[in-house]
Order: structure tokens, then C-alpha cells, then sequence
């Protein structure tokens, strides 16, 4: 499991890539916090996400809603089939705001 | 004449492992080759694995209260068309009535284990678990 951010159009592009599970997504979500602690826009990349778990999904909801109250965007891009379905089965779909790629999360965050 | 390993009661695999975070990725490895063994699509696999995640996720962080000297035993086996999986531990008896998911309306972090089990597979339960042990889980998911 790796995290990695860069700046992008104002906004931090956090790329995830791995496996999120319980032994990693203490790690995620260190990281999803700390990101936003920047004070941008947050789009994370979850192209490279080959499975999330309800941990993950945990650090997710906890970024997502942290990035609320600092009033700064929160979106999620490439969600692959894995992911999406546990979304889904979270009924998290109709929450999170998804893009199809980081580009247009971009271009809305603009 | 053989006998079709699949289609007997036997289990597909049984394994005991430290019931540890960093020991989830092997356990989702051999439930989700297991699986693929019964000649089902991946995304009933998927969902299988997520699953038993889940729910030995439940025993590192709430039966053993994430100590890390306990084990668990994951068996899988084949019951005609469906698969079954048990989950045993030894740890401290827990109250089913006390594991219930939880309403998703309600937007926080966390709490959604018990809910993915409960949807993703057929049947639930605590059943009596072998002597020595604490608690098993029984879960059974019709295979399509």
C-alpha cells in the first residue's frame, strides 16, 4: 500500500494504490488528513485501489467529512469495479462525489 | 470411478493464523482461491472475501479487543450449492445480540463490517463452537 500527493491545479492529488485494509488504512488515513491539513481541495485517485475494506472506507468517510468542516472539496477519481461495489454496497456512491479521472475532478474543482 | 473433491463435505481449506491485521491479505488469498476453485464469476468472489474480511476483522478488533496473542481458524467447504465458511476464535464468549449492524443514514466512520456480512451472505449465525475454542461464526453464501 502506497500514498503519494502532489499539487495539482490548487488542489492535492493523493494517488492510493494497494490493498486498504485493516493493517493499512491507519496509514490512509494519516495520510488523508495530514494532505488536507494544507488547506486544498482534496482529490484522491483511486485508480490503483485493488480492494478497500470497511476500514478503508472508514478512513474515507473520516476525510471526506474532516474536509466539510474546513469547507474545502473532497472528490474521488478512477474508482475501479472493487471499490465501486463496496461503495455501492455502502450506499457511499450517492456521497462521495466521483469522477471518471483526476483530470475532470480537476476541472471541477477549478 | 473418483470422487469429485468439490462436491464432498470435506473442506476446501482450513487455516490457523495469529488473528492480526497484518495477516487479513493471506487469509483473503486463500478465500478467494478457494472460491475460484467452486468455478464462480470473480465478483462473487469478491464478495465472498469481503466478507470474511469483515468478519475476522470483528474478531482482531472487537472478540480479542485487538490483542495479538490469539489465533483464528478460518474453514471453508462446499455443502452442495453453497459455500460455507466457519471462523473460530478463542476469545472470551461474545453476546450475538450485541453484534448488529448499523443503519447507514448514518454518516460516520466506521461500524459497516457487520452490515457487508450480513448483506453479502445468506445465512449468519453463532453456532456452538469446538471445545477450546470461544466463538464461531457460520456463514453460508448460495453458489450461482
Amino acid at each position: 500500500m502506497t500514498c503519494e500527493a502532489q499539487e495539482k491545479n490548487g488542489a492535492t492529488v493523493v494517488s492510493l494504490s494497494g490493498e486498504i485494509d485493516l493493517q493499512t488504512s491507519p496509514d490512509v488515513r494519516r495520510f488523508l488528513l495530514k494532505s488536507l491539513s494544507q488547506g486544498k481541495s482534496l482529490v484522491v485517485d483511486m485508480s490503483a485501489v485493488g480492494y478497500i475494506d470497511s476500514s478503508g472506507i472508514a478512513s474515507l468517510v473520516e476525510a471526506y467529512q474532516t474536509a466539510r468542516k474546513m469547507g474545502l472539496r473532497f472528490a474521488l477519481a478512477q474508482v475501479g469495479p472493487s471499490a465501486m461495489r463496496v461503495f455501492q454496497l455502502a450506499r457511499l456512491d450517492r456521497v462521495f462525489t466521483i469522477f471518471p479521472s483526476v483530470d475532470a475532478a480537476l476541472q471541477d474543482h477549478a | 470411478m473418483t470422487t469429485d473433491p468439490l462436491s464432498s463435505t470435506e473442506p476446501l481449506f482450513a487455516l490457523r493464523v495469529p488473528a492480526r491485521p497484518d495477516r487479513l491479505r493471506l487469509v483473503r488469498a486463500a478465500v478467494g482461491e478457494a472460491a475460484m476453485l467452486c468455478g464462480v464469476g470473480s465478483s462473487w468472489v469478491g464478495d465472498l472475501v469481503l466478507a470474511v474480511d469483515e468478519a475476522c476483522q470483528n474478531v482482531i478488533r472487537h472478540a480479542y479487543c485487538g490483542r495479538a496473542d490469539g489465533d483464528m481458524v478460518i474453514e471453508m467447504r462446499r455443502e452442495a450449492d453453497r459455500l460455507e465458511v466457519r471462523l473460530v476464535d478463542f476469545a472470551p464468549r461474545v453476546d450475538p445480540s450485541l453484534v448488529k449492524p448499523r443503519n447507514l443514514t448514518d454518516l460516520r466512520p466506521g461500524g459497516l463490517g457487520t452490515y457487508f456480512i450480513r448483506i453479502l451472505m445468506d445465512d449468519v449465525e453463532f453456532c456452538e463452537p469446538p471445545e477450546g475454542a470461544g466463538n464461531c461464526l457460520r456463514m453460508t453464501k448460495r453458489i450461482e
